[in-house]
């Protein structure tokens, strides 16, 4: 569980970005932080694995205040994959990045080579295992980041925007790995404006605004409501902006697949009607 | 100067593979667009849409070396024999990360910079910095660092720091990728305005079609180095486009379904507006 309490955060140069965060992550939770740029969700996020250490209050992870563990320690269990890969890759092939904290833990060779291995393939990153990092596109760099964290298996991920320049087929692929890491029983953690992705991921939906939490809750509840989501500077998906303007159509629905039974339904329901008259 | 008929930017044929590159990046890329087109170019990662936006100004092949065949002209240049910075007085660039492209201490001599390479007089030049900070509604930032601003600020700098040149048109790389929503609307406004209002030739990359459909009159599909669709989007968001995998309008996905469920659909909606329409006559129907 991760826990934060009254937390506050503020930088060297006197900008207070988190102002009195009280949440808590159950394990096993899969939760999107949201809100406008520079809202303190990065900030926020980097308290969890004590990268950063609050100026007020206190951050618990599994019951150990962060204080008082190093960042080795808590990285063990909470993986933060960073939103520019380049803030975290610096190994000269992909097999070398993957693997390099495998070997800092000490795990024997044909452990690290077969997890490597494993995760490369999960992340259609096989083809480029001996290829340097900085060679590859910025979508593969990210998943290379992600691939280099999810390796030592932490029990609770946290991704930082990690849909940000992948195109729609590695979102979709990225949604359904996200979706099953989840399901074995990781907390995820993802901070992101994707609005659309979110709807399509339904998480616990944490707004942020101003370094404060604004709502908390179901991301249908969330993304439908107009003031809220105005407020943190996202927008509406286009599903629920289509289904508000139209009567008799449920309002709670943000996602195509949801969208399209609810239509069927409804034209079901008329034809009813039509054929009772 | 160019006469009025010829498109602004006509391309033929054009052929590209980086230096050391296995396979081409480009490859028999044939497309004409016209002065005044809000051009959407989209595709999978690795399709070629960077690489052509870089052939528009040059930087391929005279920074990113490597094999260029066939022709490539803008505004009636051949961009093979220009320089890229004789180029960059019709072709704007605006990237996906304004931070690599914003380097002065203020808004205002960020601005100015293009204009004074030019060896305009001050007072011109003065003119344009002012001209460009109110089109992008950000005069008031003028004193600012560039490094204090927010993503969305900073890429409005680095649109205005291009208009400043006064190009022909604009070349915009996913410059809402690190953009909230909200920032990103604003942005693509910026852009639509100055194609409506200015009649700038916009070449915009985008993945992220949900925002930048509404505004654009064309949309071009890239798959494999290789341009596979090119029209209207509500005549390019079907069924071949949903195979190579672009991320179409959420409202345009639930039409599909829809229509693969035998119910008529009269014209694919491609914003919600007209998604509203449709589905009520869908309804009523």
């Amino acid at each position: 569980m991760i826990l934060t309490n009254g937390l506050y955060f503020t930088y060297p140069n006197g900008n207070e970005v988190l102002r009195g965060i009280d949440l808590r992550i159950e394990d096993g939770e899969f939760l999107a932080i949201m809100g406008e740029n520079g809202a303190g969700k990065t900030t926020l996020v980097k308290t969890f694995n004590g990268l950063l250490r609050p100026t007020k209050g206190q951050v618990l992870v599994d019951e150990v205040e962060t204080r008082k563990a190093s960042v080795a320690a808590l990285s063990r269990d909470v993986g933060l994959v960073f939103q520019n890969p380049d803030h975290q890759l610096f190994c000269e092939t992909v097999r070398d990045e993957v693997a390099y904290s495998l070997r800092n833990f000490g795990y024997p060779r044909d452990v690290v080579d077969r997890r490597v291995k494993g995760i490369l393939e999960t992340l259609d990153l096989m083809p480029y295992m001996d290829s340097s990092p900085f060679m590859l596109s910025g979508g593969e760099r990210k998943r290379v980041a992600l691939a280099s964290v999810l390796v030592w298996n932490p029990k609770h991920v946290v991704l930082d925007e990690p849909t940000i320049g992948q195109d729609y087929q590695q979102k979709d692929r990225l949604r359904n790995f996200i979706v099953q890491l989840n399901f074995q029983g990781k907390t995820v953690i993802m901070v992101t404006h994707d609005v659309e992705f979110v709807a399509e991921c339904k998480p616990r939906v944490v707004l942020l605004s101003r370094g404060k939490v604004i709502a908390d809750g179901k991301a249908e509840q969330i993304l439908t409501d107009r003031n809220l989501v105005a407020q943190a500077s996202l927008l509406n998906p286009q599903i629920s902006l289509l289904f508000s303007s139209i009567d008799n159509l449920p309002h709670d629905v943000i996602d195509v697949y949801s969208a399209h039974i609810a239509v069927k339904n409804r034209i079901r329901g008329l034809r009813n009607v039509n054929a009772g008259l | 100067m160019r006469s009025g008929h010829l498109p602004i930017i006509e391309i033929r044929k054009l052929s590209f593979s980086y230096a050391g590159a296995s396979r081409k990046s480009l490859n028999d890329v044939s497309l004409q667009v016209d002065e005044g087109d809000f051009l959407v170019v989209t595709g999978p990662s690795g399709c070629g849409k960077t690489t052509l936006c870089r052939c528009l100004n040059g930087l391929v092949p005279n920074f990113y070396t490597g094999e260029l065949t066939g022709e490539i002209s803008v505004c009636g240049r051949s961009v093979r024999k220009e320089t890229t910075s004789s180029l960059s007085r019709h072709v704007g660039f605006v990237f996906q990360n304004p931070e690599n492209q914003l380097f002065s201490l203020t808004v205002e001599r960020d601005v100015a910079f293009g204009p004074e390479n030019l060896g305009l007089i001050r007072e011109e030049t003065r003119r344009r910095v002012d001209w460009a900070l109110s089109v992008t509604g950000i005069e008031e930032l003028r004193d600012r660092a560039p490094y204090e601003l927010s993503g969305g600020q900073q890429q409005r700098a680095a649109i205005a720091s291009v208009l400043a040149m006064r190009p022909d048109i604009i070349v915009l790389d996913e410059p809402t990728s690190f953009l909230d929503p909200r920032s990103s609307k604003e942005i693509l406004q910026v852009v639509a305005k100055l194609n409506k209002e200015l009649g700038m030739t916009v070449f915009l990359v985008e993945h992220r079609l949900d925002l930048a459909t509404r505004y654009s009159n064309r949309v071009v599909v890239m798959d494999r180095g290789s341009i596979v669709l090119d029209g209207p989007p509500e005549d390019v968001y079907g069924e071949q486009a949903h195979l190579i995998g672009i991320g179409m309008p959420k409202v345009t996905v639930l039409f599909r379904l829809l229509k693969q469920d035998g119910i008529e659909v009269l014209k694919t909606p491609v914003t919600v507006e007209a998604g509203v329409e449709e589905l009520r006559r869908i309804l009523r129907s």
